[in-house]
């Protein structure tokens, strides 16, 4: 970490003491039945019917400019939604998290729609991450040759529900990839497309870390996390087992994991 | 925890994030500023708007000839319960109650679908809510805008039944322009009040069909509330007419129907489609911002 030291030491995300509670409807053990969901709404008490997850559990971090931090720890401990919570997309129960900017999630997933061809989904996504019509219009060609979709055929203009998986998600990353960012969040986003886009695409975010300040990267692969992290953060049951230099934490949690 | 040392060691995180001009990530912004925000997404907003009412009919065989084809089926439909079959246009020639009829229909539905559309503006985006930064009124008042432009669909088919039963263009027709936008106005407020209670109850999704349905009737959207009350004390009529919905579609039918004159309407019409739009514009839009940090939670 010595080589960040020259930056000042300027913090751009603080976490402190964070909880995130999600609140599920309908998922309260018991019976299922219409009966049984009556019952409960006879009862009186706070709250009904309704059960809560505590995803994370008072989380405290200073995360500084020019960090690559991963974000580490089994299936469910809470990793992709500390992340939305740091972007300021989940509203924490308690606790705070500061922020340089406004850090954001790469991904624009939700906002394409599989009717739209692809060419009006370059335009919807890019709007919706809050580009402008003329930077849209600017990187459009770029953003199509980048996902290489037109490489067999027109297929931009055909609805994107007539793709394969494969290059939905190409299109998806390419899209997300277009615009520069502050903080920038990456939540397992390199395992798309085939083994030359992989490639590809891990350069696009190579670039990226170098433009934003301040990277986090969720992944499951030790070794993405070994190339592009200087630090990890080490999530388990949604508290923050260890916090450190990449090669020390993955060296307890190869330990822990058995690997 | 091996926390890098720093020369902030022993500031509280509030006091770091203060020496270093860090916010509140999430926070409300202020209704100005807010405002602001929502202008900056003008774009987004039209173009999720126009892509969710292309997306409709896009697996149809006819594609987009299904938004006017819609609104004439529901017209005929109409036509033949209440005109042909229950004869309810009591006091009223053909050549009127026709016209009158699908006007009602379409003015109302376009009411209709922005409150169940608004209702689930949040909770049915939720995956859109907690991806992305944008100002969420973006959904409700886009979901508004589809409506608004599936109506202007409407109107093409209006139009043709207005001229088919007599009523040609005129001036009045003009008229019909400061009437939508107020009723586009009142709904978009009403979305947007509708979108956070639905954020916060998704069950509200089940009970509005009922509500609407009653607003429907009781708003005269197949009948003349005049003429089928003149038994009843005069304060119902004078309720009933005065509600938002009838106020709306009595303008686009005065606007657009020859024989439909403003003996029809109630007095200060145009004052109380005005202050309907402002108050519930203004007081929604108030009422949405908020909640503003809260959305996303499910």
């Amino acid at each position: 970490m010595a080589e960040h030291r020259t930056d000042a030491h300027i913090p751009t995300v603080i976490a402190d003491e964070l909880h995130i509670v999600y609140r599920v409807n309908g998922a309260k053990t018991g019976k299922g039945s219409a009966t049984a969901a009556l019952s409960r709404i006879m009862k009186r008490g706070e709250e009904r019917g309704v059960r809560k997850v505590h995803a994370v559990r008072g989380v405290s971090f200073v995360a500084y400019r020019g960090e690559a931090i991963g974000l580490i720890g089994s299936n469910g401990s809470g990793k992709s939604t500390l992340l939305r919570a740091i972007a300021g997309l989940l509203p924490p129960e308690k606790g705070k998290v500061y922020t340089d900017g406004q850090p954001s999630l790469l991904g624009v997933n939700a906002a394409l729609m599989n009717d739209l061809t692809g060419e009006r989904n370059v335009i919807l996504g890019g709007l919706a991450m809050g580009m402008t019509r003329e930077q849209i219009k600017e990187r459009y060609q770029e953003i199509v040759d980048f996902s290489g979709i037109n490489e067999k055929g027109d297929f931009i203009t055909l609805p994107m529900r007539t793709y394969s998986s494969g290059m939905a998600a190409r299109l998806r990353f390419s899209i997300a990839a277009a615009k520069d960012h502050d903080v920038l969040m990456i939540d397992e986003a390199l395992a798309t497309g085939d083994r030359k886009f992989q490639k590809r695409s891990e350069e696009r975010i190579r670039e990226l870390r170098k433009e934003a300040g301040t990277v986090f990267l969720v992944s499951h692969n030790n070794k993405s996390i070994r190339d592009t992290c200087n630090r990890v953060l080490w999530l388990e049951r949604g508290e923050l087992r260890m916090d450190g230099p990449t090669d020390e934490v993955l060296k307890e949690y190869e330990k822990f994991t058995g690997k | 925890m091996s926390a890098p040392p720093s020369p902030d060691e022993g500031l509280t995180a509030a006091q770091l994030a203060a020496k270093y001009g860090l916010s509140v990530s999430g926070a409300r912004p202020s209704l100005f500023e807010y405002v602001r925000q929502l202008w900056d997404r003008r774009h987004f907003i039209l173009a999720f708007s126009r892509a969710k009412l292309t997306a409709q009919y896009s697996q149809a065989k006819l594609g987009q000839l299904w938004q006017v084809a819609t609104p004439l089926l529901n017209a005929a439909v109409y036509f033949f319960i209440f005109g042909l079959i229950l004869k309810a246009d009591r006091g009223m020639d053909r050549e009127v109650y026709i016209p009158f009829l699908v006007t009602g229909v379409f003015v109302f539905t376009f009411t209709q679908s922005s409150v169940m559309a608004g209702v689930r503006a949040i909770s049915g985006n939720l995956g859109l809510v907690r991806a992305l930064h944008f100002p969420r009124a973006s959904l409700p008042i886009s979901f508004a805008l589809q409506q608004l432009q599936q109506l202007l669909f409407s109107m093409i088919v209006l139009f043709v039944v207005a001229v088919g039963f007599g009523s040609y263009p005129r001036l009045s027709w003009l008229l019909i322009v400061p009437a939508l936008v107020l009723q586009f106005l009142f709904n978009t407020g009403l979305a947007m009040i509708m979108a956070r209670a639905g954020a916060k109850t998704p069950d509200l999704a089940q009970l509005m069909p009922f509500v609407m349905r009653t607003w429907m009737y009781a708003s005269g959207v197949m009948f003349s509330i005049p003429i089928m009350l003149k038994d009843r004390p005069e304060w119902i009529a004078t309720v009933l007419q005065w509600n938002p919905a009838a106020i709306y579609m009595d303008l686009m039918r005065f606007a657009l129907i020859d024989g439909y004159g403003s003996e029809n309407l109630p007095d200060h019409v145009w004052a109380a489609a005005l202050g309907w739009a402002l108050l519930f514009a203004v007081g929604g839009f108030v009422y949405f911002w908020k909640a503003e940090e809260r959305y996303g939670r499910g």
